[in-house]
């Protein structure tokens, strides 16, 4: 027999004969861990049946056999849950990890008859939960990404909007760090509003983004020249004195588009485009006053 | 292919493209657009092209070149209906357009383009 076979499963026979003795053993050790808190005896108790059902109609020690499908899903689940109750990843693999402590007594009793297939029984077991122990630190690690990943596309989506400040006038604040993906997101807007609104003229205020690197130089021309493609002029405004240096510095030249210091004076030159003025009607309430 | 219109407008031709151009017909438009021009002798020309949902690198070379040409024959081209996921898709390519100027409206078109014609003469 080689070495790294696995011997036939006494799972089964086990589980089916003690199951009573072993979910209570189960239940009593998690008494003296956090479950205690965080879930009720009976959740635990059909948690802890649910395992060990599915454990013995698999009765194999192999972790990836077909058998086990409906216990690799039983896993995944309990991960779940638990994650919502507040354990850590690690506390649900150890409970996992914590059936070999309640089961092999029962198997130790089952096969004393014979020493030499109770160890290699027992490695196997081992070997089989490490591996479903890890199974749920992987679901809980998926259930991570997934939601920083809706969130980040959530965020995306609130990070840029387009408003209009005045008719055939857009502004588009951006806040935050600019990346292709994000730059997509903006043009996709920022076009369609454009169609939208008729609009002619596009104030692009860079005040809020931190850094201003080739990157970031690269991203917002890109979104000017998409822009214009459409008819319509962009004006990138909030070019502080060291986002200036920086871009001079970098070698970038953005002399393919109008750039401003402020979001005022980028609407005066968008006035100034589109043939308008803003004139003052009145004399301001302090001058009125001091004329009397 | 189908003939595609060319509307001539006091001093501007007006081209309105079809919702489909294949290589060839963008060849043909070429000749036939340069022909229009030698013909009426027009100050401006506007290209409308909201009807394509697709323009590919040689579409806009085409366009590009067109304008290239209107403007050794003295007239002065403007590009009119990119759409936004076309506009996308030419940036992506990098094809800016510079050469040619651009209107989202043959409204806006007809008024920047009246412009530079009047500043010209």
């Amino acid at each position: 027999m080689p070495v790294n076979s696995l011997p036939d499963s006494s799972l089964s026979d086990v589980i089916a004969q003690h199951q009573q003795a072993i979910v209570d053993a189960n239940v009593t050790a998690q008494q003296t861990t956090r479950a205690a808190q965080l879930m009720t005896a009976d959740d635990l108790r059909q948690q802890s049946k649910t395992l060990l059902d599915q454990l013995q109609r698999g009765n194999s020690y192999d972790p990836d056999a077909p058998e086990f499908a409906p216990l690799r899903q039983a896993l995944a689940k309990l991960s779940r849950t638990r994650a919502l109750q507040g354990f850590t990843p690690s506390e649900t693999a150890r409970f996992i990890f914590s059936l070999k402590d309640t089961i092999v007594p029962f198997m130790e009793q089952q096969l004393a008859a014979n020493p030499l297939d109770l160890a290699r029984q027992i490695q196997a077991f081992n070997r089989l939960l490490d591996a479903f122990g890890l199974t749920t630190f992987e679901t809980y690690v998926e259930e991570r990404e997934s939601l920083i990943r809706e969130q980040s596309s959530a965020l995306l989506e609130l990070s840029t909007p387009v408003v209009q400040v005045w008719d055939g006038i857009l502004a588009l604040p951006i806040v935050g760090s600019i990346d292709t993906a994000r730059t997509q997101q903006i043009m996709e807007s920022l076009l369609t509003r454009i169609i939208e609104t008729g609009s002619s003229i596009v104030i692009m205020d860079i005040t809020g983004v931190p850094v201003v690197d080739t990157a970031v130089a690269k991203h917002l021309l890109q979104t000017g020249a998409a822009a214009r493609l459409l008819g319509a002029e962009v004006v990138i405004v909030g070019i502080s004195a060291r986002i200036a240096q920086t871009i001079i510095h970098l070698g970038v030249d953005l002399s393919a588009v109008v750039t401003r210091t402020t979001l005022a004076k980028g609407l005066e030159y968008a006035f100034a485009r589109t043939g308008q003025r803003v004139v003052r009607v009145a004399a301001s309430l302090n001058e009125s006053a001091q004329g009397e | 292919m189908a003939q595609i219109p060319i509307i001539h407008l006091s001093d501007v031709l007006i081209v309105t493209t079809q919702d489909a151009i294949s290589d060839t017909d963008a060849l043909d438009l070429q000749d036939q657009i340069t022909t229009a021009i030698e013909r009426t002798g027009a100050k401006g020309l506007i290209i409308d092209i909201s009807a394509l949902d697709i323009v590919d690198s040689f579409l806009g070379r085409m366009l590009n070149d067109i304008a290239a040409m209107a403007r050794l024959m003295g007239t002065k081209t403007a590009l009119v209906g990119i759409q936004p996921a076309v506009a996308i898709t030419l940036i992506e390519l990098g094809l800016e357009l510079r050469g040619i100027s651009t209107a989202l409206n043959v409204e806006q078109a007809l008024r920047t383009l009246g412009a530079r014609i009047a500043r010209q003469t």
